[in-house]
């Protein structure tokens, strides 16, 4: 197996993809949206970018197996720590309040 | 005698580069790939640690990080992100330079990236003196006119870790950079053996990555209210 060149043509692609985003980001940035709306499109945007830099950028589309198991094991334990923390920050204080025994 | 000749065969073979714990150069790209992406992912994971701590404030302080954010030049941290993205390009290009034997491109790409990286590094160096007058630095000095100065000061603690943070990855790089282009410039790469250009590349498109999030999160998290 040798080493895959990515054509020029590939790279000025994904460069135009960026810059475009780059745009859309900045302008959807400007409207009120409702509920978190404004986050979630300005995360979907980024992750849509980062996808784009390491799929082309770093070549991962065209890396050996082994390289893309260790890059997805690496976001899949980031979402782990992301996804457990927010778990309990986002749910406290969803349940009614313990009443104590003593303060009846 | 048989052993002797294979090693003769053996030393015209061996490409100078191949380390010889290499079968051959095939194995030690894909190592060299591999190990910086293990590297890259315990970068991701204390990043991720900023990012989890920011995503905590912010569900706390909405309104506080919103008006916080105000504070911050949206069109110099948008400079800032074309500067980068286009210094992704041309790492890239360099990348492909270096795959193919072009020296004269592939140090022309690399001083370019390194150009872009020093204007990046210049446009932050603006940002912060900014903030240094403004009173905006966390501490015994910190200064916020809004509402919530205490909690205002997280958010610009958050601010000043990870743009900071940041900002020693892109010093680091542009250093990277200057040991490539002078080993570029002295003929040292060839599409055989490029592993530095290409690793160092990864580097840098990783840093890119980390200000995609950040310039959402830290500048336009407000832009949307009213000031």
């Amino acid at each position: 197996m040798s080493e895959h060149i990515v054509p020029k043509k590939t790279y000025y692609a994904v460069f135009g993809a960026l810059m475009a985003l780059t745009a859309i980001t900045v302008f959807v940035a400007r409207f009120d949206l409702p509920w978190i709306l404004n986050i979630v499109v300005a995360l979907t945007i980024a992750v849509t970018k980062a996808t784009l830099v390491v799929l082309y950028f770093m070549h991962v589309r065209y890396s050996s197996r082994l390289t893309q198991v260790v890059v997805v094991a690496g976001i899949f334990w980031l979402v782990i720590m992301l996804v457990l923390t927010a778990s309990d920050y986002v749910t406290r204080g969803l349940l009614a309040p313990v009443v104590s025994i003593s303060a009846q | 005698m048989a052993q002797s000749e294979v090693t003769a065969q053996h030393a015209i073979a061996h490409h100078p580069a191949l380390a010889h714990h290499f079968e051959n150069m095939e194995q030690q790209r894909e190592a060299s790939t591999l190990g910086m992406w293990v590297f890259l992912i315990t970068e991701i994971m204390f990043f991720g640690g900023l990012f989890l701590a920011y995503s905590i404030y912010r569900s706390w302080y909405p309104q506080v990080f919103a008006e916080a954010s105000h504070h911050l030049d949206i069109l110099l941290g948008g400079i800032n992100t074309v500067v980068l993205i286009t210094s992704s390009l041309t790492m890239a290009l360099a990348v492909y330079h270096s795959q193919v034997g072009n020296r004269g491109k592939l140090v022309l790409f690399l001083i370019l990236t390194m150009l872009l990286g020093l204007t990046f590094l210049g446009i932050k160096v603006i940002e912060y003196s900014h903030k240094f007058h403004d009173g905006l630095i966390p501490g015994i000095h910190f200064h916020y006119e809004g509402p919530h100065p205490q909690q205002a000061q997280i958010f610009f603690w958050l601010y000043f870790a990870m743009t900071g943070l940041h900002a020693l990855h892109m010093i680091i790089g542009v250093s990277i950079l200057a040991f490539l282009i002078y080993f570029a410039w002295r003929g040292r790469y060839s599409p055989e053996y490029h592993s530095p250009v290409e690793i160092s590349g990864l580097y840098w498109h990783f840093v890119d990555i980390v200000w995609i999030f950040l310039f959402p999160l830290l500048y336009l998290v407000g832009f949307h209210v009213k000031g």
